[in-house]
Order: structure tokens, then C-alpha cells, then sequence
């Protein structure tokens, strides 16, 4: 029984298409990073997984069941990037409303304690810092002892320490085999806390892997020269070729064989301020997600 | 299919419709309100006592044979606002909870959002049922108001906390409708107008009059008429005449409030 299931998955607001078609499967146990820039449709699927909103078109299943019986039964609970509590409670009280409304919840103390929480439970929600009010969240989400944590965007407006205690405590209760979806937008927080990273973009799935794979997708690295007139699907021919950028006179070729591609450059054309330099993690990241990138491969990353 | 996991094999939860743990919290999160408080227990409670302060020797007495004089008059028009203050509060307290985010928190529980209609109702009764309590103690024990028999006092407490339930699908109504954060903003000076064009604080009103008139087409009106109607009782039994128009202006705002609650709160479900 897989945690997720989605197929052919879309969600149209009007014109907007803010999930085009996702087909995606995750497995009990994962750890699951959803990456994107900002209006990839992270948060849309998130919501269609929740049942917050019902799906254009596809199907979704969470544990084999419709999300809003997978929810009843307390099977799925989420934290939602902004809102979701009252200023005016406490962090206890927060967690004891949630605990209210399921028949058989976790103790109170017991999802306190796990999200770290406790010494601020008599707080007032106005009173905490956002970091504290997201583990509120994460404390509130803990209470159905949920067999699969959707987290979106988690830690976006925490500071660096924040969002270190925030992974620890989720990390630690990932541990006992909880599965664990979160949607975000830093890479590094993909790279260091999934088990795989499910790139998407314009509502699609443009990449699915482990984060090495995904790093493997970056290899390569770019040359940039001057070069008027460049041609660029002569350029886009050579030999380990796999992306070319011509901005006027300003090229930039992304090679495996950079070698050869200098070389080339060099006696061949033109080419003049020749520079290469190494790929990160995260050009692969810009290039998938980026508008003007090249039609997205998955080639070779195993699902 | 195979077989589920026994962890994933969870039963579809009974759903009770009423949890005392809600009903505590919410309760708590209007009492912690400064704004609530002041409005239904210390506005009501002053006015009283500075009214009745003005009113003294013959100007305080309602008619030869009455049981109850201007004071006790006075009194039930302060707990009607303060009920219907209570009330609304309570129901509009969904506004908040809307722009928060909280509704659709609460989308990821099992809890039925009619359930939650039911909660923010009985949070009405027993605030609006506090404030017309305090109200009577405040006139009692000031002898502000004077009643020479008993049976006015349940009457009229009755009469403010059934008619004021009106005004909690008000509260929901404009709480689901609103865009605001805090819709008591706006429904507070609003049910002060039409407390006073529903002649709450006026005294009795002849209908000829223009201001009787309309009056009798505003929603305060006929639990205004209701909540006093114990009160002119006399010495001999008698009371002055009823009219079901009262009951009438009461059950079809009633009617129009609960249909435009039910109506926004339709559209606010299927939203999320």
C-alpha cells in the first residue's frame, strides 16, 4: 500500500493550470521533498492530497482511500505554510482543540514533547516567534499520530537555528517510520532531509530522484565566452553538448566535455574571454525550474 | 487490493457533534476578549445604573397597579443588548477564525464544520445567558429595578436568551459573509443603530409615529416588544396586549439570518 498515489493529476483555477498533470507515487517510509520555485504548484498538490481541493481532472489516493477518509481516520495530517492558528490561544490549548476532535488522539503531553514544544505550551500563539508557532503546527499535526506529515513550506521566514530544530524534531519522528512529504523551495534543505527529491515545475514533475541522482544531472560544467554571431545549434551539435545559452554576443554552453568544447571554442571560432567553470546542485535546479529552461528530461533517474 | 497494514487499518472515527473540550476553549477565547467583555457585561451594567440614577420618586413608576417600575424597564432593554452583543460575538467570531487559516485547519480533523455551527451556538447561549444574568444582579442589588413579583425575572431571562439565539445566526451570517478579520468591528456600531431604531431604549413606542413605524420592520424590535411584555404586569394579573407581530419580526429575521448562514457557510466549505 503505497502513502500517496496521484495520476494524471490537474488542477485549473480559470486559465491557470497549477497542477498539469502529476503522476507520482510514494511509498510508506519516504521522505519526500517536493521542490520548486514559487507557483511550481507544490502547495496546490498538497492541498488535493489533504482533500482541500478537489482535482480537475486525475485521480488521488492516499493509503488506497479518498484524502478526506484518509484524514477522518487520521491516517494524514499537515503543516500548512501560513495560518491554521488562533492568536489568541495557547499552544497547549491549540493542540488540545486538535486532540478534541479526534476520537482516539495521542496525549496532549505526549505531541508536545515531540515537537518540542513544551516549555512554551502556556504561551499565547500571538507571543511566539514563527518558528515556535510552526512547531505548534508540527505538535497539532503529531496528535492523530498520522502515518503520513505533510509539511508545506515549513520553514520559510525561520532563521537558520529555527530551522535547524524544526528538521531535528521532524528528523527524530521520521526516524519511527512515519512518511514525510514537505514542499519547499531551498534546495538544501531538499538535499539534507529527503530521501528523494521530486523536482516539479509549471505543475509538473520535471525531475524525481535521490538528491545524489539528482546531482548526477549536473555534471558537466559551463563554458562562457564571447562569441558574436554565435550559431547556436552548431553549437548545440558538438559532442557533449547539453545546453546552450546566447545572450548577443555572450554565450554559455553547459558541456561534459568541457575540454573539447574549449578547445573547439578556441581554434575554431571566434571565442574570445574564455572561462570554465565547475556546476552545482543548484544550476541543475535553476536549469529545471528555470522559465526559458530546455524541455525537462528524466531520463535515467529510476522512480 | 491487498490487504491493509494494521497500521493503516484504522476505523472511520464516530463523530460526535459536541466536544466539551471545544466548548471550554472557545468559551475562554471570548471571555479573554476585552471588546466582548466591555460591550455584554460592563456597558449594559453601567448604562443601567446611570439611567436608574436619573430616574427617581414618580418618574419611576410605570402605571397605578404595575409590578415593576422604570428601572426594572430599563434593565431588560440593557440585557437585550447585552445578550444580543454576547450572541453576535459568538457567532461572528468565525471571521476570525476564517482569516486565520483556522477552518481550514480544522478541514484536517474529522470534525464536521455543522458541528462547529453547533459549538459557536452554544457558546451564544450560555455568554448571552451571562450577561442577562449579570445585568439583573447589577439592577437588583442597585434597586435600580423593582419588581414586586417573581415571575417576570425567569420570563424575561428566557425570553432574552431563546430571542437573542436570532442574533447568534446574525453573528455567523455576517462572520461567513465578511471578509474582515474581526467583523464585530463593524457589528458592533451596527447593532447599536438598530438597537435604537428598534426602540430598545426608547421606551414604548406607539406605532403611529413614524419612528414606531419602522421600527416594527427592524430586527431588535419584536424581542425588544417580547423581552418587556413580562413587565407590564399588574397588581390584578393582568398584562397589556400581546401581539404575535412581536414573534413574528423575531422568527423572520430569524429565518433570514439562518438562510444567509447557511447560504455563506455552503459557499465557505466548498471553498477550501
Amino acid at each position: 500500500m503505497d502513502a500517496i498515489t496521484l495520476r494524471g493529476l490537474r488542477k485549473h483555477f480559470g486559465d491557470v493550470r497549477a497542477v498539469d498533470g502529476i503522476d507520482l507515487t510514494i511509498g510508506q517510509g519516504e521522505v519526500v521533498a517536493l521542490l520548486g520555485p514559487n507557483g511550481a504548484g507544490k502547495s496546490t498538490t498538497i492541498d488535493l492530497v489533504l482533500g482541500l481541493g478537489t482535482p480537475s481532472d486525475g485521480d488521488v489516493s492516499v493509503f488506497g482511500m479518498h484524502p478526506r477518509e484518509a484524514v477522518d481516520r487520521g491516517l494524514v495530517s499537515a503543516v500548512l505554510q501560513s495560518g491554521g492558528l488562533l492568536e489568541d490561544l495557547t499552544v497547549r490549548e491549540s493542540v488540545e482543540y486538535t486532540a478534541a476532535l479526534f476520537p482516539s488522539a495521542r496525549p496532549v503531553d505526549e505531541a508536545l514533547e515531540a515537537a518540542g514544544v513544551t516549555a512554551i505550551a502556556a504561551r499565547r500563539i500571538k507571543d511566539c516567534s514563527g518558528g515556535e508557532q510552526q512547531r505548534t503546527r508540527f505538535a497539532m499535526a503529531l496528535v492523530p499520530d498520522p502515518e503520513l506529515v505533510v509539511l508545506d513550506e515549513p520553514t520559510t521566514g525561520m532563521d537558520v537555528s529555527a530551522r535547524r530544530a524544526f528538521w531535528q524534531a521532524i528528523h527524530a519522528d521520521a526516524a519511527q517510520g512515519r512518511t514525510v512529504v514537505f514542499a519547499t523551495h531551498y534546495l538544501e534543505e531538499a538535499e539534507t532531509w529527503a530521501d528523494r527529491v521530486v523536482v516539479v515545475r509549471g505543475g509538473r514533475v520535471v525531475a524525481d530522484g535521490t538528491p545524489a541522482e539528482l546531482g548526477a544531472m549536473s555534471a558537466g560544467r559551463v563554458v562562457r565566452a564571447t562569441l558574436p554571431g554565435a550559431d547556436a545549434d552548431a553549437l548545440r551539435a558538438l559532442p557533449g553538448v547539453v545546453e546552450v545559452e546566447v545572450r548577443g554576443a555572450a554565450i554559455s554552453v553547459v558541456s561534459t566535455d568541457s575540454d573539447a568544447l574549449a578547445r573547439h571554442l578556441l581554434t575554431t571560432t571566434a571565442a574570445r574571454d574564455l572561462e570554465i567553470a565547475g556546476r552545482r546542485l543548484e544550476d541543475t535546479f535553476v536549469a529545471l525550474t528555470s522559465e526559458d529552461a530546455t524541455a525537462p528530461t528524466t531520463e535515467g533517474l529510476p522512480r | 487490493m491487498t490487504a491493509l497494514p494494521t497500521s493503516t487499518a484504522r476505523p472511520a472515527p464516530r463523530r460526535p457533534l459536541l466536544n466539551p473540550t471545544v466548548l471550554r476553549i472557545e468559551l475562554r477565547r471570548l471571555v479573554r476578549n476585552r471588546r466582548v467583555l466591555v460591550f455584554t457585561f460592563v456597558f449594559p451594567a453601567v448604562m443601567l445604573v446611570f439611567i436608574g440614577s436619573q430616574i427617581t420618586g414618580q418618574d419611576d413608576v410605570l402605571g397605578p397597579h404595575a409590578v415593576a417600575n422604570v428601572g426594572a424597564y430599563v434593565m431588560a432593554s440593557m440585557a437585550v443588548y447585552g445578550a444580543v452583543m454576547a450572541s453576535t460575538s459568538a457567532g461572528a467570531s468565525v471571521s476570525i477564525e476564517r482569516a486565520a487559516g483556522w477552518s481550514r485547519q480544522l478541514r484536517l480533523t474529522p470534525a464536521r464544520p455543522v458541528s462547529h455551527v453547533l459549538v459557536k451556538m452554544l457558546v451564544a447561549v450560555v455568554l448571552g445567558t451571562c450577561a442577562t444574568l449579570v445585568t439583573f444582579a447589577v439592577g437588583a442589588a442597585t434597586g435600580t429595578a423593582h419588581l414586586t413579583r417573581l415571575a417576570p425575572w425567569w420570563q424575561m431571562a428566557l425570553v432574552i436568551v431563546v430571542g437573542s439565539l436570532v442574533f447568534a445566526a446574525f453573528g455567523l451570517f455576517m462572520g461567513y459573509l465578511l471578509p474582515s478579520e474581526n467583523a464585530m468591528q463593524f457589528l458592533g456600531p451596527l447593532l447599536a443603530v438598530l438597537a435604537i431604531l428598534g426602540g430598545l431604549f426608547s421606551g414604548p413606542l406607539p406605532t403611529d409615529s413614524l419612528y414606531g413605524q419602522i421600527a416594527q420592520y427592524t430586527p431588535i424590535y419584536g424581542l425588544s416588544q417580547l423581552a418587556h411584555w413580562p413587565l407590564t404586569l399588574t397588581t390584578a394579573g393582568t398584562h397589556d396586549a400581546f401581539h404575535v407581530s412581536w414573534v413574528l419580526d423575531l422568527v423572520v429575521w430569524g429565518a433570514l439570518f439562518v438562510a444567509g448562514a447557511v447560504w455563506r457557510f455552503r459557499r465557505d466549505t466548498d471553498r477550501v
